[in-house]
């Protein structure tokens, strides 16, 4: 773990978690669930914070695609956040959502493919979108914060208003730039 | 080691679910889901016909968007085994308004009836009460299952999970729709959400 260091080229576009609370709350999410990841780590503290959002830690990311139908199926809205080495665990609850077209919208924080340190991450981060898009997820991916912002917006409303099934692939290259 | 179960599952799914009143049910993957619609088909049910594992978790988003309706989780024993995780998680979440009911007997009923663990020593009531559940039982006759009843439909301070003991046969499918969207569209419906 890095100290913070004041950073002075930081610009309003990287408080890209920020932005992502102010999307999913305009969207009326109101459910939230993880598998804790250090790049979503401000979104989880945002969203907990919040009494207007129920959130559950997960013991494994799969719960998430249940809850979230179930969430759906009483009416409310969901987003679940993990890391690429959560999706693999995900795939057969994934039917679920596919089969039953349920609006799904997982954050999905890329490790294992920019200046990773640990090689175990290396093979499920090559199998995340294939294997997404595999079972029937639309993948969207985003590289820069600005793209990521408008990127997520686009997803909530595809899958929200059209009950699509979407991952947004967040680049290990634009988490990499935090310092955490 | 185990008491031999007697209890036969559509009388005990019968008598559990005679007076559901606005109660909204999930059913888990395979015989759960034909006991369930075998007693009436419902508005208010959602049946899986896949999703290993999910029926308690989905009872929780649900119960969480719903907090106002009890919520039933109503699966078997295999189908909560490939689920372990999610009781620590539900006992985390605590919803007060949803309960899982485990038909167990002791199988794989699907796929052959292999053994499964809950009939090698593996206690579904104990894990849930290692997982904060506000209260759990393991029930055997018909009387008993009345008496379930009644409690469930008693408000709670947690989430509950009760296991209902039941002979290891399969008897005639009952099957429901497995059009998974119109069975969502029909549920959301029943809660006064149109479709898109």
């Amino acid at each position: 773990m890095h100290s913070p260091q004041p950073n002075p080229d930081t610009r309003a576009s990287d408080d890209w978690p920020s932005e992502l609370y102010r999307i999913l709350k305009a969207a009326d999410v109101r459910q939230m669930s993880y598998v804790p990841d250090a790049g979503h780590s401000q979104l989880i503290r945002m969203f907990s914070a919040d009494p207007g959002v129920t959130t559950n830690v997960l013991t494994t990311e799969e719960e998430g695609i249940a809850i979230a139908a179930g969430a759906w199926l009483g009416g409310q809205r969901s987003v679940l956040l993990m890391q690429s080495s959560g999706v693999g665990n995900c795939i057969n609850m994934l039917s679920l959502s596919a089969i039953g077209r349920f609006p799904l919208l997982m954050l999905v924080t890329m490790r294992g493919e920019w200046a990773e340190f640990n090689p175990w991450q290396v093979p499920m981060s090559r199998a995340t979108q294939p294997s997404l898009e595999a079972i029937g997820l639309k993948v969207m991916r985003a590289e820069t914060p600005e793209d990521l912002v408008e990127t997520v917006e686009a997803a909530a409303a595809l899958a929200y208003d059209s009950d699509q099934q979407i991952a947004v692939l967040i680049g290990q290259r634009l988490i990499g730039k935090k310092k955490w | 080691m185990s008491m031999q179960a007697q209890l036969d599952r559509r009388a005990a799914v019968a008598v559990l679910l005679k007076n559901r009143k606005d109660t909204l049910v999930v059913s888990g993957l395979g015989s759960p889901t034909y006991d369930l619609h075998s007693v009436g088909d419902h508005d208010g049910n959602f049946y899986l016909w896949g999703a290993m594992g999910g029926a308690a978790l989905i009872g929780l988003g649900l119960a969480q968007a719903q907090p106002g309706k009890r919520v039933l989780a109503l699966t078997g024993d295999g189908e909560q085994l490939m689920g372990l995780g999610g009781l620590a998680t539900i006992g985390v979440a605590r919803p007060r308004n949803l309960d899982i009911v485990v038909i167990d007997n002791q199988h794989f009923g699907e796929t052959g009836m292999q053994a499964s663990h809950t009939g090698r020593g593996v206690d579904l009531t104990a894990i849930a009460v290692a997982c904060g559940f506000a209260a759990t039982g393991t029930v055997r006759t018909l009387e008993e299952v009345q008496r379930l009843a009644a409690q469930i439909a008693e408000l709670a301070e947690g989430p509950r999970l009760f296991v209902i003991k039941v002979l290891a046969e399969n008897p005639p499918r009952s099957l429901p729709s497995r059009d998974a969207v119109f069975i969502k569209n029909r549920f959301r419906a029943h809660l006064g959400f149109a479709a898109a």
